[in-house]
């Protein structure tokens, strides 16, 4: 070959040569485990340039644990509402004042408190976190306020199509009474009543069941600063298992409900019930999923977006949950072109099961897959937020191999088999809410 | 401190390059200095039509995503009322990619008629879900056209109407395209586990020889001073009543900026900040309330918002407000709570700077702002505002002559 000018030879339309992301060695960076005096588990990730960490105290206290609608819930988002020592405002603004965020959440089976701070100022603040999961004291006008506030915020979710068509569809898939299916009245708030959330808040955070996280730029000394704090506490490790709750589906597949006359779109939502990531299946129908509407080079997406301009957005996804869970489409299209986008999303259906993959389209979103990841794994946030989900779900990092292999092998023939014992029709619950 | 070199090649292309060797990824950020201020009033919402149509195909490569998610990367891209960007994260090693796409659709797109007809489609259907298919969707339109009587900050970056985008036409497309899109208004911005030199080296390659284009001079109509009161009732289909209110305040680049901003941490902000503390949890008045403004290059907007309580009067809440202005507007904060916000305003930044993505859309940002070491600067900038500043500022912008309210009312009730 003769050696030209470079610019002559800038073929624009040739790509760059890559290396293929499915040759990309991934490694999960394993973390550092301690136990506290009490027993509770800390798993720490020690990484990132910036003098920031996080600590997350992760409860066994979710709804899953509740007795009556919205306990676990209320509790949580009161846990900073006052101690005997200190008023909502006080503790407010002790965590402001060294710019730290204090956030609570709740899930089905845990519910947690996670601090996000400058690395300097922890020694300041983990007194209050103690102080607020072994003293809070739920004082009835903070309980007023927020049954108050959380009703009218319900009353503008309820105004929201994709909002109903959201809580509508777990509720289909799981049962009104199922954790990961109930949801919230007007009427569940007025109900709740102090000395219930007081007993909930003793048993399940004072002396509750717990892990810690925490990953940034560590302290030398924190297993002390963490064990002076939460190791002497009456604090539990968690269960080794978490109860798993019958689910029971509706009987009646489709539905068409109409939320607001005004409305210009609908909320799209089908739904089926799909077992949990023990299940043989799993990681190749995440495969299969991402494929069919995992990623923005979808089929879904391509035809309906892309193609035919029904939506701003489609997407498939796999719950993440622990003991069942369910496989979704969702959308939100123009009201005229709701049905006619059902009907592309069961065309779709259609192809998998009936042709196979070609070799160029799987090879594209095994790479993308395997970017996708390598990127995910970047930081000490992110890392840790990976490994608490394999911890929570009672998995090992061979769980995480074992995805990375599937996504580099998984065949065209093995994706056509699983669309053609899942991706059928009638297994799925099928919700417009205009 | 964020380390970047600079260098600008011979058509105007400015490029900046930040090495950070603890990521196995790359970033590549294209800011493109056109945002929906600079639409003619009639065709509004095109800027953000255009972001759209970027991703339809340019001249040499039919389809821009696959082969970057074939490089195991990804995309995405917004629009403001002050510019457009575009940003990819892609594994270090296939940066080359990134150069090979972003390079052929700054050269030009392919402009097809397919892609101008689907995405108008698509940006509609965007515009219902998010301003049509909401309750209280169409404030800011509202708010908007009250407040600015002149700057094109009058429509939202949506655009004004669906007409607009759904008459937008090919030969718009391609004016817009060789107006905005060339070297001369873009800035470059390559970070992550890459060198300089071999950035250097790619940029020279693949957009050393794009046409340079013609700087675009922006020449916006100016907001005059406001010197009255605006109020503006509506009644509408949601649930609860709601206040807005708003005062104009500094643009991006004034030393009075960072002193806005800073009120608005002192009013809202969290848990422990004045609105809240006593009008949400002491009065009980409000069921939630914000104060906050736009970061934008022009004179921008401080801005307060929250819903009522059931049953409370729409007056009776913007006196209690009103109240809490007289408060910041008489005395001068503590030297905790100024310590407070500016805590804040620090953690805030090292939280962001913990990505190589934000620190590269950053680095374009300020690059596009007239010196991207004013990412460096920014803390200090804060940390010179006194509580005196807060007290002189307050009084100013709370000046009843310069407000915009809006009652929001419900219609069920």
């Amino acid at each position: 070959m003769i050696a030209t000018n470079k610019a002559t030879i800038l073929d624009r339309t040739k790509a760059p040569a890559i290396k293929d992301a499915v040759e990309f060695d991934l490694k999960l960076k394993p973390y550092e485990k301690f136990v506290l005096d009490n027993g509770v588990p800390v798993y720490n990730i020690n990484a990132g340039a910036e003098e920031v960490m996080m600590v997350e105290l992760v409860f066994f206290a979710g709804n899953s644990y509740e007795q009556k609608n919205l306990v676990a819930a209320a509790v949580n988002a009161l846990l900073k509402n006052g101690t005997t020592k200190k008023t909502a405002f006080q503790i407010n603004n002790h965590f402001e004042y060294y710019g730290s965020y204090l956030n609570r959440n709740c899930y089905n089976e845990t519910a947690t408190l996670t601090l996000h701070t400058l690395s300097k100022h922890l020694p300041e603040l983990l007194p209050v976190m103690q102080e607020i999961i072994t003293d809070s004291i739920f004082p009835e006008e903070e309980i007023s306020i927020f049954k108050q506030n959380s009703k009218q915020r319900l009353a503008v979710g309820l105004k929201k199509c994709d909002f109903v068509a959201g809580r509508l569809i777990d509720a289909y898939v799981y049962g009104e009474q199922h954790p990961y299916g109930k949801y919230s009245n007007a009427e569940d708030y007025d109900a709740l009543k102090r000395n219930e959330l007081v007993d909930f808040y003793k048993k399940y955070y004072s002396n509750g069941q717990c892990i810690l996280f925490c990953a940034g730029k560590l302290p030398p000394n924190l297993y002390q600063q963490l064990n002076d704090y939460f190791g002497k506490l009456p604090l539990q490790p968690p269960p080794a298992e978490t109860t798993s709750f019958i689910i029971t589906p509706a009987e009646q597949k489709k539905y068409r409900i109409s939320n607001d006359p005004d409305g210009v779109q609908g909320a799209i939502r089908l739904a089926q019930p799909f077992p949990n990531r023990l299940h043989p299946d799993f990681l190749k129908c995440s495969m299969l999923n991402t494929l069919f509407g995992g990623y923005f080079g979808s089929r879904l997406m391509s035809n309906i977006r892309e193609e035919k301009g029904y939506t701003y957005g489609i997407h498939s996804y796999i719950q993440n949950h622990v003991h069942q869970t369910a496989w979704l489409i969702s959308t939100e299209a123009g009201k005229d072109v709701c049905e006619a986008t059902i009907e592309e999303v069961y065309k779709e259906m259609q192809l998998l099961r009936e042709d196979l993959v070609d070799e160029e389209e799987l090879h594209l979103v095994r790479n993308y897959m395997m970017g996708l990841i390598l990127g995910d794994l970047d930081g000490p946030f992110q890392l840790i937020a990976r490994w608490k989900n394999i911890i929570l779900n009672n998995l090992d990092e061979t769980y995480f191999y074992k995805s990375i292999q599937n996504i580099k092998t998984v065949s065209a023939e093995q994706l056509r088999e699983m669309a053609n014992k899942y991706l059928l029709p009638e297994r799925f619950y099928e919700l417009v809410v205009i | 401190m964020i380390q970047y070199e600079r260098f600008v090649l011979a058509n105007g292309l400015r490029v900046l390059v930040h090495e950070d060797t603890s990521t196995p990824m790359a970033v590549m950020n294209i800011m493109y200095d056109v945002g929906s201020r600079d639409e003619e009033p009639e065709r509004t919402g095109f800027a953000h039509l255009f972001e759209h149509l970027m991703f339809g195909g340019s001249i040499n490569i039919p389809q821009y995503d696959e082969p970057l998610q074939m490089a195991g990367g990804e995309n995405n891209a917004y629009t403001t009322n002050d510019l457009t960007n575009y940003y990819i994260t892609i594994p270090a090693d296939n940066l080359e990619t990134a150069f090979w796409l972003e390079s052929d659709r700054m050269l030009s797109l392919a402009f097809s008629e397919k892609s101008l007809d689907v995405q108008r489609k698509v940006v509609c259907e965007e515009f219902k879900e998010h301003y049509l298919n909401k309750p209280y969707g169409d404030v800011w339109h509202k708010l908007r056209e009250m407040i600015y009587q002149k700057h094109p900050y009058r429509w939202m970056t949506i655009g004004k109407e669906l007409s607009h985008i759904e008459n937008a036409k090919l030969e718009d497309v391609k004016k817009f395209f060789f107006k905005h899109y060339r070297p001369v208004n873009a800035i470059l911005v390559v970070a992550g586990n890459i060198t300089v030199a071999r950035v250097k080296e790619l940029a020279e390659k693949w957009f050393g020889d794009i046409p340079s284009g013609e700087k675009y001079e922006r020449n916006l109509p100016q907001e005059p001073r406001q010197t009255a009161p605006r109020r503006l009732e509506v009644k509408a289909n949601v649930p609860l009543d709601a206040f807005y209110k708003c005062w104009h305040i500094y643009s991006r680049l004034d030393q009075r900026y960072y002193t806005a901003d800073l009120i608005s941490e002192v009013l809202s902000g969290g848990g422990s900040s004045r609105l809240y503390q006593s009008l949400v949890k002491e009065k009980q008045l409000f069921s939630n309330i914000d104060c906050y403004h736009f970061g934008t290059v022009d004179k921008g907007l401080l801005c307060i918002d929250g819903k009522l309580v059931k049953g409370v009067k729409m007056e009776d809440a913007e006196k209690a407000v009103e109240e809490e202005l007289q408060k910041i507007k008489n005395e001068k904060v503590s030297e905790e709570e100024l310590q407070k916000v500016k805590n804040k305003t620090e953690s805030m930044m090292a939280f962001e700077d913990m990505s190589v993505m934000n620190r590269a859309n950053s680095l374009a940002f300020y690059e596009l702002l007239g010196d991207a070491n004013l990412m460096n600067t920014e803390l200090s900038k804060y940390q010179q505002v006194t509580a005196d500043d807060i007290l002189k500022e307050s009084r100013i912008i709370f000046d009843e002559a310069n407000s915009n309210t809006l009652y929001y009312y419900s219609s069920n009730n």
